[in-house]
């Protein structure tokens, strides 16, 4: 590692124009990358911190400027345009965007697009680039190479997308790279898979890094030097083992202690005791679940023979990785999902082919929380009526009755009352879902369905919403089927956690001992990919992790 | 986290989407579609000369309303047949004053052209508007239900579709206007509508396949709304732009359709009087009468102008991810403004997330 610094950041503002006004989105940023060296720029959304990484590259949007100074190797970046910029473009500075799907075009073989990439910046004949597209390939261990070099995105897997974009990236041997959120699309184990690659990588080739990202484990877990973005500005700056173990700034505590600490709950949640006595609210017996032929797509078995049961005011975690049917369990539990085979009592009613008459007294006694506050709120009504439609419908409440519901119901949830005269793209995403679980909570229901509830959120948004998740919960006392990818906020929030895997469910347990004590393979790698918001002992997760792998590998 | 559950006022919450949220804090969505409507040039210039068009129109000669008989302020109507003044050369044209006793000239047989134009007009805009509102409603009932049904309705409808797509619409017109020849002109307009509704029913229909699968429609679904409930009340409101934009076009083709059906003589004919059949009446007068063909076709011109204008206005406005690129004059001016400032921008702007922590401190 030397210690010149490859990147030299000064005073660097970005404004937007917006309405006749330029608004700062980042004001006076200051760093410096080194090369060899992962710097971390976190912050939450709107903190300004892919603009600023997005304003070296002159990719701001038309209405965006950049002020300040940034030196790559001496050479000014900022107000550079046109064919000097496209120079550094690809070739000096290189891109991993969030979303492999969007990123890479999906008519074009991966191949053909490293290909571009290479015989854009250099004078090479198309068989030397492609012999050095399939060695990029190899580098990022995507399997068989030389097959894929002709695949297409679609054809690829998650991980494997991603591993291709890092491919193109590294194609010009860039002397700076920039990974925008490089796996927040990704599943826990592909995104252990991904960031293992990246820390091999770096000490490969002789790049700095600028790593962006919101997600403290992947922090701990990768760089060197981190600095916290708030509001558009720098609130702290150094080293990453020394900024996890002693936050100067207020915000940054507030933020580490923010997130959820898998293996190590937050215990201000004490879980409320369970009556194993009281009859369960939803039985479930061999549940199976099928999506129907449509078309030429065959008929496709999301969930196959599951069975658990969820006691009255208990929660239940279901965690899993994309794919793995948990959300179709969800939605099977409301009747938006048929059910195909076994049994599935919910409130005493029998799901297996229910009818839509049926179904009535059962909306009454389950509420549904949606993943994405941002579409599960009808955008052209004022929310105030959202949260009142369940009222409406079922105890045909009018007028004042009904406001005076829906005021009741805005406090709970902790909003003021003049909210329900706003519009969902008023609010921010936390306030959103705080409508979406008022609404769910409209009817009372004995069954609260919780669908990745935060996993669109911040996460000191999603510390607040979890917390008010929590108090909801002891106070009305519903049973409640916890959805999410996520094992650190599941572990927060719940008594039992099941694990699915490719439509089965591989392991249900105490909270505990499926967090400590895994004992199906499945869930051992699942807990061990979980990064954890402290570099040393990340270090150490790490290691047995890879020790998992290969004794896995040989066994 | 505080641990109470009472009101708490939070204004200083977080907002993540502060910068984007700043165009449009406080506004309902209808509020900002009008907005950006307005604030779009070509549409509101569309907009203006429409509207005085049609109060020319229909002030001018008069109109009758369910056998009530407005008079209208211009001295001649359409029966009226003056003597030939000046060779029935418009009085506007040469003339020293710009309106004269006869504006737009004369005929042959001496009828008044401007009264003549004015009433063709006010068929032209009648055949428009109703063609929109017949056209709108088949295209929404069918787009919407096979749309939200999906399976076997959504077969049976696209299928009826796809036959009425099949149509020559002028030579379905023309059979169908001959067959109404001498019926009222909106009776032809309804004709018209009922041919003209497909485009609309499909993209009512592709809208409907994307909206119904949205969180919001599962939500209502959860909380026990009915079909009928969730197609009118959440989907459609959300299709809204779509179908206002496509009915905006079709008006403008309806004008034209109906005055080339009317120009091949299948469409309006006398008594009542269009655009279509003005412009075919005089054809043969073209060489020594030209100012006869001008008018018409120059009102004609403008009405399906100005409702296209308008048509993409309204897309523009219904765009949520449609950004006006700043001109580099007003950027300039919102600089020099920055700098007469005294305190900084930003903390003016994004002030709530600073004031707070800065109050803490």
């Amino acid at each position: 590692m030397s210690d010149t610094p490859i990147l030299e950041v000064k005073d660097l503002s970005v404004e937007f124009f917006v309405d006749g006004e330029w608004i700062a989105a980042a004001q006076g940023v200051n760093y410096t990358v080194n090369r060899g060296e992962v710097l971390a720029i976190v912050g939450e959304s709107g903190s300004g911190k892919t603009q600023t990484s997005m304003s070296l590259l002159g990719l701001l949007p038309s209405n965006g400027r950049a002020t300040g100074s940034a030196l790559l190797d001496g050479k000014e970046l900022i107000g550079l345009t046109g064919a000097p910029m496209r120079k550094i473009r690809g070739k000096e500075i290189a891109v991993i965007f969030q979303e492999p799907m969007t990123a890479l075009n999906p008519v074009y073989t991966i191949g053909f697009q490293i290909v571009e990439t290479l015989r854009s910046h250099f004078d090479l004949t198309p068989q030397a680039a492609k012999a050095r597209a399939i060695e990029l390939l190899t580098m990022v261990e995507i399997p068989d190479p030389a097959r894929r070099f002709n695949s297409f995105p679609h054809q690829l897997s998650g991980g494997q997308r991603q591993r291709a974009m890092i491919a193109q990236a590294l194609a010009c041997e860039p002397k700076l790279l920039i990974a925008d959120e490089p796996t927040t699309a990704l599943d826990v184990t592909v995104q252990a898979e991904i960031l293992k690659l990246m820390r091999d990588l770096r000490t490969r080739i002789d790049c700095g890094i600028v790593l962006i990202t919101h997600d403290m484990g992947v922090v701990a877990d990768m760089a060197d030097r981190m600095i916290v973005m708030k509001d558009g500005q720098v609130v702290e700056h150094g080293g990453t083992v020394e900024v996890f173990a002693a936050p100067a700034d207020p915000y940054t505590q507030r933020l580490l202690s923010a997130v959820p600490y898998f293996g190590n709950p937050n215990n201000d949640y004490e879980m409320p005791l369970v009556d194993l006595e009281a009859p369960a609210v939803v039985v479930a017996k061999d549940l199976v679940l099928k999506y129907p032929k449509r078309g030429k797509q065959p008929e496709f078995t999301a969930v196959d023979g599951v069975s658990f049961e969820i006691s009255a005011g208990e929660v239940l975690g279901l965690v899993g990785e994309s794919g793995s049917g948990k959300t179709t369990i969800g939605r099977s539990l409301v009747g938006l999902q048929p059910v195909s085979g076994g049994s599935l009592t919910v409130g005493g009613i029998e799901m297996r082919g229910a009818k839509t008459r049926t179904l009535k007294p059962l909306r009454e006694k389950v509420g549904f929380v949606f993943q994405d506050p941002g579409s599960s709120l009808n955008p052209r009504l004022p929310i105030g009526e959202s949260i009142g439609e369940p009222l409406y419908l079922h105890q045909k409440l009018r007028g004042k009755e009904l406001s005076t519901r829906v005021e009741k119901l805005l406090d709970d949830v902790q909003l003021a009352r003049g909210f329900r005269n706003r519009y969902p793209h008023e609010l921010s995403g936390g306030q959103r879902q705080r409508v979406g679980i008022a609404r769910a909570l409209a009817l009372e229901p004995d069954l609260l369905i919780a669908d990745e509830p935060t996993s669109a959120l911040d996460v000191s948004v999603q510390e607040k919403v979890l917390g008010l998740f929590h108090e909801l919960q002891k106070l009305h006392g519903f049973a409640c089927l916890f959805i999410s990818h996520d094992l650190g906020v599941v572990e927060q929030l719940t008594q039992r956690i099941a694990v699915m895997h490719l439509g089965r469910l591989v392991e249900i347990g105490p909270r505990d001992q499926v967090a400590h004590d895994p004992q199906d393979p499945y869930t051992k790698r699942l807990v061990a990919a979980v990064p954890v918001p402290d570099p040393v002992e990340q270090r150490w997760r790490r290691e047995e992790r890879d020790r998992l792998i290969e004794q896995e590998g040989v066994s | 986290m505080t641990n109470d559950l009472h009101p708490v006022d939070r204004p200083a919450d977080h907002l993540e989407n502060a910068i984007e949220l700043k165009e449009v804090m406080g506004l309902s969505q209808g509020q900002i579609v009008r907005r950006r409507f307005l604030h779009h040039r070509g549409a509101i210039v569309g907009l203006i000369v429409l509207a005085l068009v049609i109060l020319l129109a229909y002030s001018s000669v008069g109109f009758s309303f369910l056998g009530l008989d407005v008079p209208g302020w211009w001295r001649w109507t359409i029966t009226d047949l003056p003597d030939i003044v000046n060779s029935g050369d418009p009085s506007t044209v040469g003339g020293v004053i710009p309106w004269g006793i006869h504006p737009f000239g004369q005929d042959d047989v001496g009828h008044d052209v401007f009264a003549m134009v004015m009433k063709g007009t006010q068929t032209s805009i009648m055949v428009m508007i109703v063609v929109g509102v017949v056209a709108m409603v088949i295209g929404i009932v069918v787009g919407a239900i096979s749309g939200y049904y999906r399976g076997w309705t959504d077969q049976a409808l696209m299928r009826i579709t796809d036959l009425f797509l099949t149509f020559p619409v002028i030579v379905v017109g023309a059979v169908l206007g001959k067959r109404f020849n001498e019926a009222p002109p909106w009776i032809l307009a309804v004709v018209l509508g009922a041919i003209l509704w497909m485009t609309l029913a499909r993209l009512v229909r592709g809208e409907f396949l994307a909206l119904r699968e949205r969180e919001f429609v599962d939500a209502a679904r959860v909380s026990g709304a009915r079909p009928a409930r969730i197609i009118f009340k959440h989907i459609l409101p959300n299709a809204m732009g779509v179908i206002i934009v496509q009915t905006t076009l079709l008006m403008s083709s309806a004008v034209l359709l109906e005055t080339a059906l009317s120009f091949l003589g299948f469409g309006i004919n006398p008594p009542n009087v269009s655009l279509g059949w003005l412009v075919s009446n005089y054809q043969s007068a073209f060489s020594a009468r030209p100012w006869l063909f001008w008018w018409p076709g120059l009102i004609i011109i403008i009405l399906a102008l100005c409702i296209n204008f308008i048509g993409d206005g309204l897309r523009d406005a219904f765009d949520p991810r449609q950004k006006k690129v700043p001109s580099a004059k007003a950027m300039a001016k919102a600089d020099s403004n920055a700098a007469a400032q005294t305190t900084p921008m930003f903390q003016r702007i994004v002030g709530f997330g600073r004031s707070k922590r800065g109050s803490s401190k």
